[in-house]
């Protein structure tokens, strides 16, 4: 008796539960805040400043998110989650989306049953050497000693790589970012590699980062972007458009700068009335105020704004835009058109 | 015949006292008979001084050298200019982040500072017994106190857990009379109702703006995290364990294999794994937007683990007691119960005080695993927010040194005390 009561009672929870997560975009409006993973700390990518602030390019899109949904920025609770707890925390529901510069691979998209809803950046595994090493292409470091992580997939790539350029080379194994980066520095191997962003981020933080440089072969595709659940494709939706939308304003030329005069009124270009709102109905097809966009935009700045602010050429990371640049200037950004 | 004797020369004071001669006092002698006893100990004395004086070389500078106050790493090489020296700015700046974790607010940083030092005053009855027994009232307090000036919230919500815990003891010392398990179950059951019944109220007269502003869980961390966990933990584990070790001997099967096999179970499981238990499959069991507090799932796990290695401990101790020991309480008339805190649980425990002492130190450094399940202790916030922002990216010997000096600070503490505890308890003449 005792025991099916039980049973019931977990059954009806399930049920409630079920229902409760239906629909994500209103669970999110009804509480008010948004759920946004990211990592625990990663240098440009997501860390909270001296205050307490999260900042970064992935908080950024967390950020925009927010202000598309709620109509505020700061309207965001950020849950820091580990490279093993980011799956678990989405799909059980702790998170709405999860922004934590994650790869989108086959498996994670399909067997793990997540929706990535874009690519917020394009990276790849590169390699960083000593000046003195005297090298300018990976297809050089033949029998060179590697510092790499264990377990990971540019263990893998590397191995491929190496093969398939008919070269040889000694692999350290090494646990940490922070210690391959110890491990370089102390010459226990010629060469470091992991993916180009942490690369560069590493390097940065050396005390002669002039010194080292990053070789210009780039022998893996790690494609980053935020993830919702399965199944919730309203959500899916707002998230992906908010990316879109940033992406989209950059093309277009609305930046934090001028958004507030291109919304004041339609203006002479179609598709940035659509955008901001001046224009259709799009706000309301998401089930979002009108000026969802313009308010997305307007939380950090347009990708480039952002990418410029958290780890482009003027910040100590110094990433060029190189791949994620608009795919008007040779990059790979392309975003479907408002319409 | 001697009488006749004429003495030449008779002293009639006393000598001087002479000092001893240089090479059998003093620093000298110590050296002679310490440090250079022997070539092969010279030898070694004279190795291990160099190294202590190349360490000295290498990390005096280090510190002398030390710049407290940049912005960034890159500020401060600038400053070192290619010299030597640490850059101690990142600990001035976010010595904060270190101790409270990056989202607790900071206009209450009193709050848990607050509850820090009354920890001193609320553990002293407990630790030194010399002390009036009055002041175990304010220890019973203040799990309550504490919870509430680091939570913050509305003021009801300990007021009825403590009110729970009071109903629960009445009825427990109403009914232990008639049958010890009447009166614990009861005691028990009547708590939980209090509890229940208490949350419905709590939830009605809640004020909107309580006095002190609530602070979630998930706000909590550094420095105050480890002593969170770590304080509650052993303070919960210790009668925990002992009850289990009591159970483990116990006459009833039932008990005894229950005792058995979470001691067992438990050892032989590795913390990080029940940590990832708490955080990460409970969430999958637990229907979706309930969220049971990390913390208390992460107090929850540490302490079953805790409770079964301090389980073994007292065993051993148990188990040291001459039999004789146990016979005598029986000889006396006492029963289980008396037998047990009167006689055995007194002598057992202080064989058992280094080793349970073991055990606390070790749980206090293992808090700082919580740093994988992404819980912002000290060591997560360093590997976390500290070394990832962009302005001290690769400070790594000043941060850990930190948390070293944090953690050695605590633990030496608590070996020291247990030393005395010692002393104060030998009764054995040696």
């Amino acid at each position: 008796m005792k025991k099916t009561a039980f049973i019931g009672a977990l059954t009806v929870a399930g049920l409630a539960a079920g229902m409760a997560s239906a629909g994500t975009l209103d669970d999110v409006k009804e509480r008010g805040t948004l759920n946004c993973g990211v990592t625990t700390g990663l240098v440009g990518f997501a860390s909270p400043d001296a205050n307490g602030v999260w900042d970064g390019f992935d908080v950024g899109v967390c950020r925009a998110v927010a202000a598309a949904v709620l109509g505020d920025s700061d309207a965001v609770e950020f849950v820091p989650t580990t490279g093993k707890t980011r799956f678990t925390a989405l799909a059980s529901g702790e998170i709405d989306m999860l922004a934590r510069n994650t790869t989108w691979t086959f498996s994670r998209d399909v067997d793990l049953k997540f929706e990535f809803v874009g690519i917020n950046y394009y990276d790849g595994q590169g390699f960083l050497v000593p000046r003195d090493l005297g090298v300018s292409s990976a297809k050089e470091l033949d029998g060179a000693t590697v510092c790499i992580q264990t377990g990971t997939t540019t263990e893998l790539n590397l191995a491929d790589y190496f093969r398939s350029n008919n070269i040889s080379y000694e692999p350290v194994p090494i646990e940490t970012n922070a210690e391959g980066q110890q491990q370089y520095l102390a010459g226990a191997c010629d060469v470091y590699t992991t993916d180009a962003s942490g690369l560069a981020a590493t390097r940065a933080a050396f005390e002669n980062p002039a010194d080292h440089i990053v070789l210009p072969e780039i022998v893996s595709k790690e494609p980053l972007g935020p993830l919702v659940r399965h199944g919730d494709n309203d959500w899916a939706d707002v998230v992906r458009w908010s990316l879109n939308a940033l992406i989209a304003a950059e093309e277009l030329g609305v930046t934090s700068a001028n958004i507030e005069e291109l919304a004041a009124a339609p203006t002479g270009n179609p598709e940035v009335n659509r955008l901001l709102g001046t224009e259709g109905e799009l706000g309301a097809m998401l089930g979002l105020d009108a000026n969802w966009a313009m308010m997305a935009i307007a939380a950090g700045g347009n990708y480039g704004e952002l990418f410029e602010k958290n780890i482009g050429e003027n910040t100590p990371i110094g990433l060029a835009r190189g791949l994620n640049a608009q795919w008007t200037d040779g990059g790979l950004l392309y975003s479907p058109p408002f319409r | 015949m001697s009488d006749n004797n004429s003495v030449a020369f008779v002293r009639t004071e006393t000598l001087p006292q002479l000092p001893p001669p240089a090479s059998q006092a003093g620093a000298v002698k110590w050296a002679r008979e310490n440090l250079f006893s022997s070539i092969p100990s010279g030898i070694l004395t004279l190795v291990s001084l160099y190294v202590i004086y190349l360490l000295v070389a290498f990390v005096g500078p280090w510190i002398a050298n030390g710049v407290w106050n940049t912005d960034s790493l890159a500020e401060c090489r600038e400053v070192l200019d290619g010299t030597t020296g640490a850059c101690f700015s990142v600990i001035s700046e976010r010595w904060n982040q270190l101790l409270f974790g990056f989202s607790y607010p900071v206009e209450h940083y009193w709050r848990p500072g607050l509850a820090f030092i009354l920890l001193f005053i609320a553990a002293a009855p407990v630790m030194f017994f010399d002390l009036p027994r009055k002041l175990l009232i304010f220890t019973g307090l203040y799990p309550f106190i504490a919870f509430w000036l680091i939570w913050g919230g509305t003021i009801f919500t300990p007021l009825f857990a403590l009110a729970g815990i009071m109903v629960g003891y009445l009825v427990y010392s109403r009914y232990v009379k008639d049958s010890f398990a009447m009166g614990f179950f009861g005691g028990v059951i009547a708590a939980f109702i209090a509890w229940y019944i208490g949350g419905f109220i709590v939830g009605a007269i809640a004020p909107e703006e309580p006095f002190l502003e609530a602070v979630q869980s998930r706000n909590m961390g550094g420095f105050m995290l480890n002593m969170i966990l770590g304080v509650t933990c052993v303070s919960l584990s210790v009668p925990l364990g002992i009850v289990l070790a009591l159970g483990r001997q116990s006459d009833m099967p039932i008990i005894k294999w229950i005792c058995v096999c979470f001691i067992e179970f438990i050892r032989g499981v590795p913390l990080i794994t029940l940590l990832f238990v708490a955080n990460v499959v409970l969430a999958y069991f637990l229907p979706p937007g309930t969220t049971f507090d990390l913390i208390l799932r992460v107090i929850i796990m540490i302490t079953m683990f805790s409770s079964a290695y301090i389980a073994e401990v007292i065993r051993g101790g148990l188990a040291a007691l001459p039999k004789g020991q146990y016979e005598a309480a029986d000889s006396l008339g006492l029963d289980y119960a008396q037998a047990m805190r009167l006689i055995i649980l007194p002598q057992a425990l202080k064989i058992s005080i280094p080793g349970i002492v073991n055990i606390a130190v070790g749980l206090f450094k293992d808090t700082t695993l919580v740093s994988v399940i992404s819980m912002f202790d000290v060591v997560g916030m360093i590997r976390g927010p500290i070394l990832s922002s962009t302005d001290w990216n690769g400070v790594y010997w000043e941060l850990f040194m930190a948390a070293s000096v944090l953690f050695f600070v605590v633990c030496y503490g608590i070996s020291q005390y247990s030393q005395w505890l010692e002393r104060r308890l030998a009764t054995d003449h040696r």
